[in-house]
């Protein structure tokens, strides 16, 4: 996985004395004592993380956070206080502002909360405004922005204004405008955060069906939980201008670093956050991979490895069955020793599989969509989850 | 009862300041005072001449068209009556004069006006100078200034001109500013963001967001150089404004009453039609004529009939 931005140890102190700001930070003061004494305000302090290529990354926090100084110091909107920014391995805090603006043109765009579109410009206008700015000629940017259009299903109004459009269609231009110039970094600032919830979904959807057509770098602003959640490879939280915790949605639901991130899941229903997938652990019970194996013999490996059940796979490791130390007592092959129990997949949510489990005389076993066995779910670990995310 | 002058603290007399400098001035830069006159006087001059050259009828057809394509029917018809207006009242030629002297004075004050708001928005130094000139500017009696402008350049229209352009400039400048200060911060990111140059930030992003502000400073600038009308007639200035005064030199209610009613009709004429340029749907492509009585009949202006089902 190459790192396509590294942010350095990046501190944002507005105000008149951030030297004196810093030296206070590094004592340990919080923003609120900060300003008190030094009249400066900290927008971010301390941040240091790196975002792979391709992968979506959601930064996430309340408002106040630093969350949307932490994006806007990624294209230098708002220019870092200290450390560094690199990009592709270029710190963009030593470009010129020639190079800073080859580096907007070219390679980086950005979608707004509040979709920033030009009033006076038809949608393909403002489409090509990318292009324009950067010197494209209206034969050649005309159609690269309606093919930007295309993608995000407006062709059909590239004459209209703004102002005809609905805010889910404003938002589609705004971030048709943010393709265009195919950029392979693509920033987005609270981007459906203004959006109702329905067409928000929508939109979120089409943003991974994108991504998964043409993988670019995303940076994802955003205060909402399930949002991040959907979108997000990875997900850091910021809280008072700090990065708290960074990694996957699922290592921040079942590993919450402090009180601060695990409150934002009060009231985040987690049945719909995990999967069978997430929940699968193969220590739940002993895995024979030779169907053809003697009863006695998995019977006594059972018992040796203080095992309560079999899982039976074949040598592709594609699930059989599941046998039971009781099952195999009586039973003359592996195969008439199979409980009645039918197999999860692993993108089935969690509130599925709950009453699965829950119904089940054994641990439920996991397969993907292949068939192949990844792991079994047994009521306690099921209810030792929930209680730990709850 | 005290005398007024005992409170002085310096035998220095700020009037006898004040002629000094324009004596100075006149003595010492006749060269820029005489091009400043050439420039304007050639403005209005050619301005007036092309204004009475053509036909009035064909004039006044066109003034009529532009009030139907740019405002409506009905202000179209209110463009004929009062049309029909300055031919009854034989006020044609002064009202074409002082035409001319209104959009030159206007002109020459956008051109100087539009560029300081501009500065005035990129600088809170800027801002910070301009700001008491401008306020001495409206708030000074133009009489006070009427003076010099008449030293500096005789009797005629450029001093009509000038005392005009000084009156009516502030509300560009202020308007201006105002508006490219206005703009939305996100509308500027976004600019910033696809990689404008500050050139093109002003050019592609902020002057088009400021536009309706802007074109309102216009109107303004006009409104108030057509106030000026009659002050400027008093050094000669002409057009209806001289009739106005005319009327009220010989006490003749009737002629004094036609010369104002010829103001206030090209002032609403003008404040109309420019209105119209500072609504950006309006002034947008696709607003042509056709376009408007295709509206007026269908009733609809196409917005909010596509929602998110067009999806």
């Amino acid at each position: 996985m190459t790192e396509k931005i590294v942010v350095d140890d990046v501190y944002k102190i507005f105000g008149p004395k951030p030297e004196l700001a810093k030296e206070l930070i590094e004592k340990g003061y919080d923003k609120a004592q900060i300003f008190e004494e030094t009249g400066n305000t900290v927008g971010v302090q301390h941040a240091s993380f790196s975002i792979h290529a391709g992968e979506i990354f959601v930064i996430m926090g309340l408002s106040g956070s630093g969350k949307s100084t932490m994006v806007r110091m990624l294209n230098r909107l708002i220019d870092p206080t200290y450390g560094a920014v690199r990009i592709d391995g270029e710190d963009i805090t030593r470009m010129s502002s020639e190079e800073l603006i080859n580096l907007r043109r070219r390679d980086m765009s950005m979608v707004f909360q509040s979709f920033a579109l030009m009033p006076h410009q038809t949608v393909l206008e403002n489409a090509a405004f990318g292009l324009e700015v950067a010197g494209v000629d209206r034969s050649e940017r005309e159609p690269r922005a309606l093919s930007a259009l295309e993608q995000v299903g407006l062709k059909a109004n590239a004459n209209s204004y703004p102002s005809e459009l609905s805010g889910g269609m404003k938002q589609r231009v705004g971030l048709a405008r943010a393709l265009a110039v195919d950029p392979s970094i693509l920033l987005m600032d609270e981007a459906f955060s203004a959006l109702d919830p329905l067409i928000r979904t929508q939109m979120q959807d089409e943003l991974l069906e994108l991504q998964k057509k043409q993988k670019r770098t995303i940076v994802f602003i955003s205060h909402d939980l399930d949002e991040a959640m959907r979108i997000g490879d990875r997900i850091a939280i910021m809280e008072q201008g700090k990065v708290v915790q960074i990694g996957t949605p699922d290592d921040i639901v079942t590993n919450p670093a402090d009180e601060y991130v695990r409150s934002f899941f009060h009231g985040v229903d987690v049945t719909k956050v995990f999967s069978g997938g997430d929940l699968a652990r193969r220590d739940e019970a002993e895995m024979v991979d030779d169907p053809n194996a003697d009863p006695a013999s998995v019977r006594d490996r059972l018992v040796q490895n203080g095992h309560a059940f079999a899982v039976v796979v074949d040598n592709g490791e594609t699930y059989r069955g599941v046998a039971t130390a009781a099952s195999l007592a009586t039973a003359g092959t592996l195969a008439d020793a199979y409980v009645d129990v039918e197999p999860v997949g692993e993108n089935t949510p969690l509130n599925e599989v709950l009453s699965r489990v829950a119904h089940a005389t054994v641990p439920v076993p996991v397969t993907n969509g292949g068939g192949k066995y990844l792991g079994s779910v047994s009521q306690s670990f099921l209810l030792q989850t929930l209680d730990r995310t709850g | 009862m005290a005398d007024a002058s005992q409170y002085k603290l310096f035998a220095f007399n700020i009037g006898d300041g004040v002629e000094w400098l324009v004596d100075w001035i006149q003595t010492h830069l006749p060269g820029l005072l005489d091009g400043i006159a050439a420039a304007i006087d050639f403005i209005v001059s050619n301005l007036e001449h092309f204004l009475l050259w053509v036909n009035p009828v064909v004039m006044a057809i066109v003034i009529t068209i532009f009030g139907f394509w740019r405002v409506g029917v009905g202000f179209g018809i209110f463009c004929i009556v009062a049309m029909l207006l300055f031919f009854q009242m034989t006020l044609w030629p002064e009202t074409m004069s002082t035409l001319a002297l209104v959009l030159a004075s206007s002109f020459v004050a956008l051109v100087i006006g539009m560029p300081v708001g501009v500065a005035m928005a990129r600088s809170d130094g800027v801002e910070r100078i301009v700001r008491p000139i401008l306020d001495l500017m409206q708030t000074m009696p133009p009489f006070v200034y009427l003076i010099p402008a008449a030293i500096f350049f005789g009797l005629g229209k450029v001093p009509g001109t000038i005392a005009t352009v000084v009156f009516a400039m502030p509300p560009a400048v202020r308007l201006t500013n105002l508006g490219i200060r206005l703009v939305n911060e996100e509308n500027i990111e976004a600019g910033l963001a696809f990689g404008c140059t500050p050139r093109q930030l002003l050019t592609k992003v902020q002057l088009p967001l400021a536009m309706p502000s802007i074109m309102q400073g216009i109107n303004q600038t006009i409104m108030l150089s057509l106030s000026m009308v009659v002050i400027a007639s008093m050094i000669g200035a002409g057009g209806l404004g001289n009739t106005v005064l005319t009327g009220i030199q010989r006490l003749n209610v009737g002629l004094g009453f036609e010369g104002g009613l010829g103001v206030v009709l090209i002032a609403i004429v003008l404040d109309r039609i420019t209105q119209t340029f500072g609504d950006p749907q309006k002034s947008g492509s696709g607003n042509g004529l056709w376009a408007r009585i295709r509206q007026a009949l269908t009733g609809s202006d196409g917005s909010d009939s596509q929602a998110d089902s067009a999806r």
